[in-house]
């Protein structure tokens, strides 16, 4: 347990609110698990609920490297682990034909014409690193087979080099927007949590640990509409991010208060579906003050 | 690794709580119950609320567990504030249910399914070639029965050849690159490699094509009334699916609707379909389908793949709801999903034409209007997928 500076569960909150995240006792817990016993820590969640932001706070916070892999549909081990540096290994070669030295063969797959990509550079930085593995629902099932290897080893073979392995594994936290359902294999071997929109007060200390410059009135009133805009029957719920981003456009126009107008101005910033701001158009009233209308 | 292993009593008393997860039917192995123990150990124990994290984030891993995992944190840790630990003694009584659920893993069995088979080919080959005849005029018979119309015998032979029925789904491009004999792409990694053979001269050229995977399959079955037979039927059409390896989702609707995917994900189909019947309130009750397509696209799209899927909708398209909310979300899922099949044992009438309200609705959306009565028809379902 060494490599976790924090001895207590309520130690890490301090320590994450502190970077401007404000989580709650279980996503702590969580997080503290996953460092205390080096199991990978899985984040779901609608998307905008702050899961991708958990690992930029806690690599901060720990002071270590954020290694990023993004996810998407039909990203192979070549973009996720390594890929040799094929430009520069055919100029080699080209160079190569004056000397007849066939010793020189080998160092075309030497360590200076390999490309690291995130899972390698997380593998040799190790305890120094958080990975992040984004939005893992996106790729492929087999790749999510291949990751479930890499995090189970922390080592990887390139056949031209040799083994490659993590002293201590890195901090890894991996995110899915659960759009498919993960692989059973892998969730068991990754401590989890589900991070649910945030109530209204903790969402207002967001506002105003983000967004300083917002008032705390203001703040007040966007984290309301925002709560009730959930509550209305739309296709897409706005996140935090999407409550902060309307925090801030509307404070940058000028205003102490939402009214009707400059929400109308600015619900672009919150709802971005053609059919859900027709919706709040219609029932703005209603999305400022609460207060339903004839 | 842990600091302070929690004592013998404790650690009996963890264990115990994950074993009776399981027993409620939670995929709770026991790798599981150990990072659980261990979990317990690095917090130090004690406070309820840290217990219960530690057991919601290392035991669960789905948030349709937590209702389930709550109740049996309740039972087995109290409400207080505080945690009675060191009391390993009996397990307080846990209500099993029925019939003793066994935690298998995930996934259907192929192996039971083509045991079936087998022994229904071997019923046939038992007693020679005369009856293998016999079998097979019958299933010619079969194949045009409409489903409302079999016997129970007869459903269950229907069941076994709709399980058969090899099921293609259509195929979408991937974007991962694949070697290919010829292709859209330069290979610059193969054709190094073959170079150096060469002296580095690349004489052979590789190439790479983009790979192709079938796309998902979305099963929406109406359990109203008189649809329950069909509905049935299509839901037999799914395991084969399923069996196949392919990605499908299961929905049943009638006045709500209910996703069936995990249920259906066993290796006995007659039980999953009895638990269905207890898991779906309104099986045989009145019909909303706008509202409940409404229902899958605001509630499901984000969590099952239904994006770029193949969408079948099972039902006699007697709309009780309004035929304008129905139009609406069918429109909205056609911009979903990469087709619609809309499958109306109704259609198999000649005199059948769409008139029904809330079937004129649905049209304009549909891609392929089928009637799905019988087992033909069935078949015919299987190959307009493939298209």
């Amino acid at each position: 347990m060494g490599r976790m500076p924090f001895s207590q569960v309520e130690s890490l909150q301090e320590g994450l609110a502190r970077e401007h995240y404000l989580a709650d006792r279980g996503l702590s817990t969580a997080i503290f698990l996953a460092v205390s016993l080096d199991k990978p820590l899985l984040l779901e969640g609608e998307a905008g609920v702050g899961k991708t932001e958990v690992a930029k706070v806690l690599a901060s916070l720990l002071d270590r490297e954020l290694i990023r892999l993004q996810c998407y549909e039909g990203i192979d081990a070549s973009q996720a682990l390594y890929e040799w540096n094929y430009s520069k290994q055919l100029i080699a070669v080209r160079a190569m034909q004056d000397v007849t030295a066939e010793a020189n063969v080998e160092d075309l797959f030497g360590p200076e014409y390999l490309v690291e990509r995130p899972l390698l550079a997380a593998i040799r930085a190790g305890s120094k690193a958080v990975l992040l593995v984004d939005e893992l629902d996106r790729a492929d099932d087999e790749f999510e087979a291949f990751l479930l290897e890499v995090l189970s080893e922390f080592a990887v073979t390139i056949p031209e080099i040799g083994r490659v392995a993590a002293e201590e594994p890195p901090v890894v936290i991996v995110t899915s927007n659960r759009t498919r359902e993960l692989h059973d294999a892998l969730k068991r071997r990754c401590l989890y949590h589900w991070i649910d929109h945030p109530a209204l007060d903790r969402e207002i200390e967001i506002i105003r640990a983000r967004a300083p410059e917002v008032p705390e009135a203001l703040a007040r009133d966007v984290a309301s509409a925002v709560s009730r805009l959930r509550g209305f029957d739309i296709a897409k719920r706005p996140g935090v991010a999407e409550t902060i981003d309307w925090a801030n456009a509307v404070s940058f126009l000028g205003a102490e208060h939402l009214d009707e107008e400059i929400a109308a101005a600015t619900l672009g910033t919150v709802l971005k579906d053609h059919d859900d701001q027709q919706l709040a158009v219609d029932r703005l009233g209603e999305v400022v003050d609460g207060r339903e209308r004839p | 690794m842990v600091a302070n292993v929690p004592d013998p009593g404790v650690l009996e008393r963890l264990i115990g709580f994950g074993r009776d997860l399981r027993l409620r039917g939670l995929p709770v192995g026991t790798g599981r119950i150990v990072t659980f123990c261990r979990a317990a150990g690095a917090l130090g124990l004690l406070e309820r609320d840290d217990l219960y994290w530690a057991g919601r984030s290392s035991l669960i891993s789905r948030p349709e567990d937590v209702e389930a995992f709550d109740e049996a944190f309740a039972a087995w840790f109290g409400t207080g504030f505080r945690i009675e630990l060191p009391m390993p003694g009996s397990p307080p009584d846990v209500d099993t249910g029925e019939d003793e659920r066994e935690v298998e893993g995930e996934g259907i069995d192929d192996r039971v399914i083509a045991r079936e088979w087998h022994e229904l080919e071997d019923d046939a080959l038992t007693d020679g070639e005369a009856s293998i005849r016999i079998v097979a005029s019958a299933a010619e018979m079969l194949r045009e029965k409409s489903f409302g119309d079999l016997t129970e015998e007869e459903r269950l032979r229907v069941t076994h050849l709709i399980r058969k029925l090899a099921v293609q789904l259509p195929m979408q491009h991937t974007r991962r690159y694949r070697a290919a004999p010829s292709g859209a792409r330069f290979d610059v990694r193969r054709t190094l490699r073959r170079s150096l053979r060469t002296q580095g001269e690349p004489f052979e050229r590789a190439w790479r094509e983009r790979g192709r995977r079938t796309r998902p399959l979305v099963l929406i079955l109406d359990i109203s009334g008189s649809m329950a037979p069909y509905s049935r039927a299509l839901m037999q059409f799914a395991f084969a699916a399923m069996a196949a390896g392919r990605r499908v989702e299961v929905f049943c609707f009638g006045t709500r609707l209910t996703r069936v995917t995990r249920t259906l994900r066993t290796k006995d189909p007659d039980r999953a379909l009895r638990e269905i019947g207890h898991l779906v309130e309104d099986w045989e009750g009145g019909t909303r389908i706008g509202a409940s397509l409404k229902e899958l696209v605001d509630g499901w799209n984000q969590r099952a793949s239904i994006r770029g899927s193949v969408a079948v909708i099972c039902s006699d398209g007697l709309e009780r709801g309004e035929p304008d909310l129905l139009r609406e979300q069918m429109a909205r899922l056609r911009r979903l999903v990469h087709r619609i099949v809309w499958v109306n044992p109704l259609k198999g009438s000649p005199h059948y034409e769409p008139l029904a309200r809330g079937m004129a609705a649905a049209l304009p959306s549909i891609d392929e209007f089928l009637p799905g009565h019988n087992l033909e028809s069935l078949e015919e379902l299987s190959r307009a997928l493939a298209d």
